[in-house]
């Protein structure tokens, strides 16, 4: 694996060699924030984005350094066609330099084709496809956070490990549920566990009774939930309903976030376990960094898509202003070679393939007995290092990653 | 021989179950839908919206005035069919002597502007909306565990759905009403006043979609999209009960949300979809609709 | 269904169409000169819409009946030529044909089912009709799902278009928005555009004169199918993408909203009323929820006090149809 890392790295360099013209285009870069203003995914990243990348440029003192940078964003509402005609008219028009966060892979993936091969950078930390940096990945695109692979790999192994071998699935009828319903299975089976069965809704089911019933005769010990955003809201107080945890089957929320935790309150979410790439009460650092970022977001706490958007927004800026240039493929790649340091992930690595390597973690949500107060939400259970939370370079399938 | 079927007996009685509970919800909107389009002839699309308003209200109530779960019941229908009256007697009234498709566009476009403000004030992601106490927990029926709350929803809207439908076919009052739609030039000149009794209908029609509301907000949160797409099978349920049919939206309301759950254990996939094919067989067979009469 | 329901002015003498000429004339001057001064992935979108609206227009305004699915054309023809274009390798023209055709299809299993009742029935039957394909394309395995069909190649038409150039594309978009637009024309002053406004003003006439109705609506909803798909297929080709966003009920309704604000019934008016909204989602998209907002205030003030549009009300002003 290490090998093949060198030489995928090498590879990259030699590309991004092959031109040498080095400024920065209209003497400012311009940071986009594309991303759910309005809709689901509005709480978890919307504004909250926009106020960690003002962050990451004031942070990286850019003015100090003589870079402009200004940021701007967008509402992608949800829709791939949306996301990618704004990219577009970002990229030819406005001039916008780098495109971040943009939760929903669906739209995720349309910008991803949109960015490849234009002079603009990618840096997606909202979205959970692992094809962004598998099939799909792109020589402009890094992706940040997390994604479906960590977070099957994290939740279902640990909750194997504990005893949680028989499963059972409750799974957005959709190409995102099927993904994490295939990639949680394999490590569940992997992990020595079974896969029981599983029950797929339609997407934005409202009534979830006749599934969990069918979940619960299934005698399974751990339900899975393979869905996302309010359908995994609606499955969890639902199941609250119908005495389900009571009855002794327990919940494994598959994409959870601070902001679902904190809509659904602790009396029902407690318990729950999920796996994230950042909290912010992890340590002395991430505490004084939310801290920060919720005097200026309303007095909420960051999700961990904000706290990406924050890292790989500083990350690029370090990235262009080694390079002196803000070509797209070019910083991509000086990313790449320079290791990333920042407050809130810590050490880390951006690899060949475009993804950014980190610690996760395994959380529990708290019982509100334990919970001092608002947004004291979660007990860590397990920290997964860096090299064994994501796909290995070589399993990914990612053209730009010469197999070794 | 439910074995055959793949299914417990249990098990089957409960998805049953479950099944009535959404025919509750659809057999309510459906009913006020049918009212509306009975006296008015108007589609109301705005339904989805008022029932989400219904909701909202109790939402509101609870959080700022601290008025529990039974007053919402109350208030929710007195504030929302106000609303209803405001609306038809500013804007529908405009309409009558025009092409019913222009009723169906104004309201469409009232339901747009009612959750792209409720979306702007309050998100998508929904609010909690707690179950009273008198109502929590729950009976284990030995086939499955049916919370309190959900066989509430049930035996209320049953009582609703008998009791509107008793207001229309039974009492002095819908013999009136039925009377102003067959012919409203002749009930006006009994001295009965018409208008006023439109706007009324239209009122009771848009309250029941906010008692609705109120019903629904335990279950499902409280969120502005809530109506948006159940609008549109509640549609579905108007034409195979037949348009304006009391009896027949009540009837397949509950019918359709028992076929619904069925679906979901057989092939849960096309749960989603199984009204709008029966809608389609329906209409083949018999235009009118399952209950309508023929146009 | 009478006249006064949907205020389209009776068409004045066939004879004396100049203006309709010279209106048409500038329209497609406008969009000669328009990619100069104005984004032209933004003007083949509008194309694209304006030429949905047209083939909406065909059935709410000469035939008087109003589908709320018509988003199932727009949205199946997208896919099928995404698919053709990406999956099959087709060239960008086959599998444009392959997606219309397919909507045609759809037109005839569609229409032969939703012509059977009128008004609100026909509205409601359309609508839940949509929603059927709407499942259907969510949980096929070959639309990809919430995902759609993405990174769809552009290709290169007959052999010597490289639609990978975007001002080459343009004039492709363009060329296909006068085919549709031309076609319509066509059709509503042909004779058999009469007979379906003489079915719009009054069915039992025209079937007590002998005609077939239903085959007359019929064809009119394979053709308006049809030219949906078209417009869905060329706009797959344009932004590389088929999303569910084209085949949700919304979509259904915004079709609707143009060509109201257009004007029902007028050759121009989806035209004029696909640019207002499309420009106008452009342009306000980051106030997210208001561009609903103000969407829903156009349909009540179109409803209650400009029921002829835009365009409609230009031809009063003018005294001439457009």
């Amino acid at each position: 694996m290490k090998l093949s890392r060198v030489l995928g790295l090498a590879a990259v360099t030699a590309f991004a060699a092959g031109t040498a013209s080095a400024q920065i285009s209209d003497n400012v870069v311009k940071i986009g924030v594309l991303n759910d203003q309005s809709g689901l995914y509005a709480d978890l990243s919307g504004q909250g984005s926009v106020v960690a990348a003002r962050m990451a440029a004031e942070d990286f003192g850019a003015e100090q350094k003589g870079i402009k940078v200004e940021v701007v964003f967008a509402d992608h509402q949800n829709k791939p066609d949306v996301g990618s005609s704004v990219t577009r008219q970002w990229i030819d028009r406005d001039g916008v330099d780098v495109i971040v966060d943009t939760p929903n892979s669906a739209v995720a993936l349309a910008v991803n084709e949109v960015v490849r091969g234009s002079r603009a950078a990618f840096l997606n930390s909202g979205a959970a496809s692992s094809d962004l940096t598998g099939p799909k990945c792109s020589p402009n695109t890094v992706h940040w956070t997390y994604d479906n692979w960590a977070l099957a790999n994290g939740t279902a192994r640990a909750i194997v490990q504990a005893g949680g071998k028989n499963w059972y699935f409750l799974t957005a009828d959709y190409a995102f549920g099927h993904d994490l319903e295939k990639q949680v299975s394999i490590v569940v089976e992997n992990s020595g566990g079974k896969v029981l069965g599983a029950v797929r809704h339609p997407l934005n089911t409202a009534d979830f009774s006749s599934f969990l019933l069918q979940a619960q005769s299934s005698g399974a010990q751990i339900i899975g939930l393979a869905n996302a955003g309010g359908d995994t809201i609606n499955s969890i107080k639902q199941a609250a309903e119908f005495g389900i945890v009571r009855g002794g089957q327990k919940l494994a929320g598959l994409l959870i976030f601070l902001t679902d935790i904190h809509a659904l309150s602790l009396d029902v979410a407690q318990g729950l376990q999920f796996t994230e790439a950042f909290y912010w009460d992890l340590n002395d650092s991430t505490r004084a960094w939310s801290e920060r970022f919720a005097q200026r977001h309303g007095g909420k706490k960051p999700t961990m898509v904000h706290a990406g958007v924050y890292g790989a927004v500083l990350h690029y800026l370090k990235a262009v202003e080694a390079l002196k240039s803000d070509d797209g493929a070019k910083v991509v790649a000086k990313m790449k070679e320079i290791p990333t340091e920042d407050p809130v992930f810590g050490k880390g690595q951006v690899r060949a393939d475009g993804r950014h390597v980190h610690p996760m973690y395994l959380f529990e949500a708290k019982a509100p007995s334990e919970s001092k107060g608002p947004w004291d939400y979660y007990k860590l259970i397990r920290t997964i290092p860096a090299e064994e939370a994501f796909r290995p370079l070589d399993q990914g399938n990612c053209p730009l990653v010469k197999k070794g | 021989m439910f074995e055959l079927l793949g299914i417990s007996p249990q098990a089957l009685f409960g998805q049953l179950l479950i099944g009535l509970i959404n025919g509750s919800f659809y057999a309510m909107l459906s009913l006020g839908l049918a009212v509306i389009f009975g006296m008015l002839n108007i589609i109301n699309f705005t339904h989805g919206a008022q029932y989400m308003i219904g909701a909202f209200v109790a939402w509101y109530a609870l959080q700022y005035f601290g008025l529990n779960y039974w007053w919402s019941l109350l208030i929710a229908p007195i504030v929302v069919g106000a609303f209803g009256i405001v609306l038809e007697r500013t804007m529908l009234q405009r309409l009558y002597k025009l092409d019913h498709l222009y009723g169906l566009l104004l309201t469409f476009g009232i339901a747009l502007i009612l959750q792209g403000f409720f979306l702007n004030e309050f998100g998508s992601s929904g609010l909690p909306y707690p179950i009273p106490p008198s109502l929590q927990g729950g009976q284990n029926l030995g086939f499955m565990f049916l919370p309190n709350y959900r066989a509430w929803v049930i035996v209320f809207s049953l009582v609703v759905c008998l009791v509107t439908w008793y207001l229309i076919e039974r009492t002095k009052l819908g013999s009136y009403l039925r009377a102003a739609t067959e012919n409203p030039t002749l009930v006006q000149a009994f001295g009965i006043n018409v208008p006023r009794m439109i706007t009324l209908t239209y009122g009771f029609g848009v309250g029941l979609a906010a008692l609705a509301g109120v019903l629904a907000a335990p279950i499902y949160r409280v969120n502005p999209l809530m109506g948006a797409d159940l609008i549109i099978v509640v549609f579905a349920v108007v034409v195979i009960g037949g348009m304006g049919s009391i009896l027949g939206s009540v009837v397949t309301g509950f019918a359709l949300g028992i076929i619904e759950g069925l679906t979901k254990v057989f092939y849960p996939e096309a749960s989603n979809t199984v009204i709008f094919v029966i809608m389609a067989i329906v209409l083949l067979l018999k235009p009118a609709g399952l209950f309508g009469r023929t146009a | 269904m009478t006249t006064a329901a949907y205020q389209i002015d009776a068409p004045a003498k066939t004879t004396t169409l100049t203006h309709q000429y010279v209106a048409f004339g500038i329209m497609t001057a406008f969009f000669v000169v328009a990619p100069i001064f104005i984004y032209p992935v933004f003007l083949m979108q509008a194309l694209c819409f304006a030429l949905f609206a047209c083939a909406f227009n065909l059935l709410i305004g000469y035939v008087g009946l109003l589908s709320f699915g018509h988003a199932m054309f727009l949205g199946t023809a997208g896919y099928i030529s995404a698919h053709a274009a990406k999956v099959w390798g087709f060239p960008p023209e086959l599998a444009i044909l392959t997606g219309t055709a397919a909507s045609a299809l759809l037109g005839v299993l569609a229409g032969a089912l939703a012509i059977r009742r009128q008004g609100i029935y026909f509205a409601m039957i359309t609508l839940a009709l949509a929603q059927m394909i709407y499942f259907f394309a969510l949980q096929a395995p070959f639309t990809g799902g919430e995902d759609g069909i993405q990174a769809v190649p552009r290709g290169i038409m007959f052999g010597f278009l490289d639609l990978s150039n975007q001002m080459t594309l343009y004039w492709v978009v363009l060329a296909i928005f006068l085919f549709g637009f031309l076609l319509i024309y066509r059709i509503v002053h042909s004779p058999f555009g009469q007979v379906l406004k003489a079915i719009r003003e009054n069915e039992q006439r025209a079937t007590s004169l002998g005609y077939k109705t239903d085959h007359y609506k019929l064809i009119a909803f394979v053709l308006s199918a049809a030219l949906s798909g078209l417009a869905g297929a060329t706009k797959a080709i344009v932004f590389q993408l088929a999303s569910l966003t084209d085949v949700h009920w919304t979509m259904s309704g915004e079709v609707v909203l143009m060509t109201l604000l257009g004007g029902l019934g007028t050759i121009f008016g989806p035209v004029a009323g696909a640019f207002i909204i499309i420009a106008m989602q452009n342009y306000l998209a980051q106030f997210g929820q208001w561009v609903t907002i103000i969407q829903g205030l156009i349909f009540v003030v179109c409803v209650l006090a400009f029921r002829r549009g835009v365009i409609g009300e230009l031809g009063r002003y003018l005294k001439k149809p457009l």
